[in-house]
């Protein structure tokens, strides 16, 4: 039943799917939704870059989205609210990176596959990267759990502890950007966040302990992928968006689940 | 007298020299210099935006001095309970798996460690789904968990009710007595915390005062800060603790 290209695209989602689990619950726990957002927005500059610097889309992306991180990160707490902050960053990148699209005159590029994603056009070495970036993230957050749960929990406990929460926001806003750069030719910039937040907050009312609940959110992803791509395939409709629409009626499915309240 | 301040030097687990603290051009803390020793119990207390939480931030190297240092003993341990910790309800989270967070720790030691803060049933329990009195006292036995040298507590009786912070600072000088760690704390309970104390120091964005609890509640600095209510609390304290400390108290120096 598995066409090649079917193949391909299955592999690219799960292994974005797997990378954006337990990046995702921490960007639902620290309540950072928004910065998943305009990151990704950001790595629309980073495309129109690398396709005027005749480099690869995944490096233009990852350095622009890694530029942004740290702009963020440096500008956060100097008056400004995080999330108008965020908001100036995330849609200006966005328009700069629009308009300098519109610059790249004799190039003729489908900007829709770029937003939202061609997950069916995945190459053998496009699912080498997705791999590859997938894998340097879940083993970076794997490394760093413990440190990145207490930092998430409390930055003074984290520093009691001889643990320097800074360090940590560090790396989970490099694991961000890598999975930002990798996840555009699945979803697109305008969906990654779907996949970041909604298999995680799917697996919020399952779960007991964080593990579970970043592994159940893998799973809830990598299904979604699996299923999202078949229904494209059956109901003739885009692939990225599918995906996405899948994993929110799962969200809304578990969150009929009533969460127990005692104590 | 320079003998002794040299004693309490080597002796101190935590030594704050001179240290100030500013935050955006604005001085919190100046010229603050206290010392904390081996199995004492010293409190402080001091008006709001008095930089008492600062202090303890400082402390364990949360905020970067402007002035002056803070020093740690080699290899000191620090048992640290924050004035708030909000855990977020999308994160799931046993009382036994945020005990073992980072270090890790035995299913023994946590179940020692809840004992002690006189918690013992609580281990399978969702964080979210504790009471105010049970989510501070699982922040105390994470607290001694690593088996401490220093307790740190700002303000960790706050939400409970008074049966419930007394029998907290019972529970507080009970862990000191058997493991003999030293516990520096913030506190606006003075009636409870005059009692408690071996020590007091008096902080308004400088050290007011400080010394036995008899001393800074008989010092000018504290009352213009507190006025003479204290009165009461100062009775208790002589009725609970009419006994002589055999201590070396720096404030002994300063009386003489």
């Amino acid at each position: 039943m598995l066409d090649d290209f079917m193949l391909r695209a299955t592999l690219a989602g799960i292994g974005v799917a797997l990378a954006a689990a337990p990046l995702g619950c921490f960007v639902v726990w620290r309540r950072m939704a928004y910065f998943g957002d305009a990151t990704a927005h950001a790595a629309v500059l980073g495309v129109a870059l690398s396709l005027a610097l005749s480099i690869s889309v995944f490096a233009g992306a990852l350095v622009v989205a890694l530029a942004m991180a740290l702009v963020v990160n440096g500008l956060s707490g100097r008056g400004y609210a995080m999330d108008t902050l965020l908001g100036v960053l995330a849609h200006s990148a966005l328009a700069f990176g629009l308009v300098a699209v519109s610059f790249l005159s004799g190039v003729r590029i489908d900007l829709m596959a770029y937003l939202f994603g061609d997950i069916l056009a995945v190459s053998r070495t496009d699912l080498a990267v997705i791999w590859g970036g997938a894998g340097l993230v879940v083993a970076l957050i794997a490394w760093r759990w413990s440190a990145l749960l207490i930092a998430t929990l409390n930055a003074d406990l984290a520093h009691a502890s001889g643990i320097d929460p800074r360090r940590e926001q560090l790396v989970l806003m490099l694991a961000l950007a890598v999975t930002v750069a990798v996840a555009i030719k699945v979803v697109g910039v305008l969906l990654i966040s779907a996949l970041l937040i909604v298999p995680s907050g799917a697996a919020r009312p399952l779960s007991r302990s964080p593990e579970m609940m970043a592994l159940i959110a893998g799973v809830i992803g990598a299904a979604s992928a699996i299923a999202g791509l078949r229904a494209a395939l059956v109901l003739d409709t885009p692939a990225g968006p599918t995906i996405v629409c899948v994993a929110a009626i799962v969200f809304a499915i578990t969150g009929l689940i009533p969460r127990r309240q005692t104590g | 007298m320079p003998r002794l301040r040299r004693k309490a030097r080597a002796m101190s687990l935590v030594l704050v020299e001179r240290l100030s603290l500013a935050f955006g051009g604005q001085t919190v803390l100046s010229d603050v210099s206290l010392s904390v020793a081996r199995g004492e119990i010293v409190t402080i207390v001091g008006p709001n935006g008095s930089g008492k939480t600062s202090l303890l931030r400082a402390i364990i190297g949360a905020v970067r001095p402007s002035a002056g240092k803070v020093v740690r003993a080699p290899g000191l341990k620090i048992g640290y309970v924050p004035q708030k910790l909000f855990i977020d309800p999308t994160l799931p989270i046993t009382v036994a798996r945020f005990l073992r967070l980072p270090a890790g720790a035995t299913p023994d030691a946590i179940a020692r460690a809840l004992d002690a803060a006189g918690v013992p049933d609580l281990s399978a329990r969702q964080m979210a789904q504790l009471s105010g009195g049970q989510f501070q006292r699982v922040l105390l036995a994470r607290a001694l968990i690593a088996q401490p040298d220093l307790l740190l507590l700002d303000e960790a009786t706050r939400g409970l009710d008074q049966p419930g912070s007394a029998a907290f600072y019972r529970q507080i000088e009970a862990v000191r007595q058997q493991t003999g760690c030293a516990v520096l704390m913030i506190s606006h309970e003075l009636h409870v915390v005059m009692s408690a104390s071996d020590r007091v120091i008096c902080l308004n964005g400088h050290v007011c005062c400080e010394g036995t609890p008899a001393t800074v509640a008989s010092a000018p600095e504290y009352r213009a800060l507190f006025g003479t209510g204290t009165g009461g609390a100062l009775a208790l304290y002589r009725h609970d603790h009419d006994h002589d400390h055999d201590h070396d108290h720096p404030e002994k120096e300063a009386a003489q």
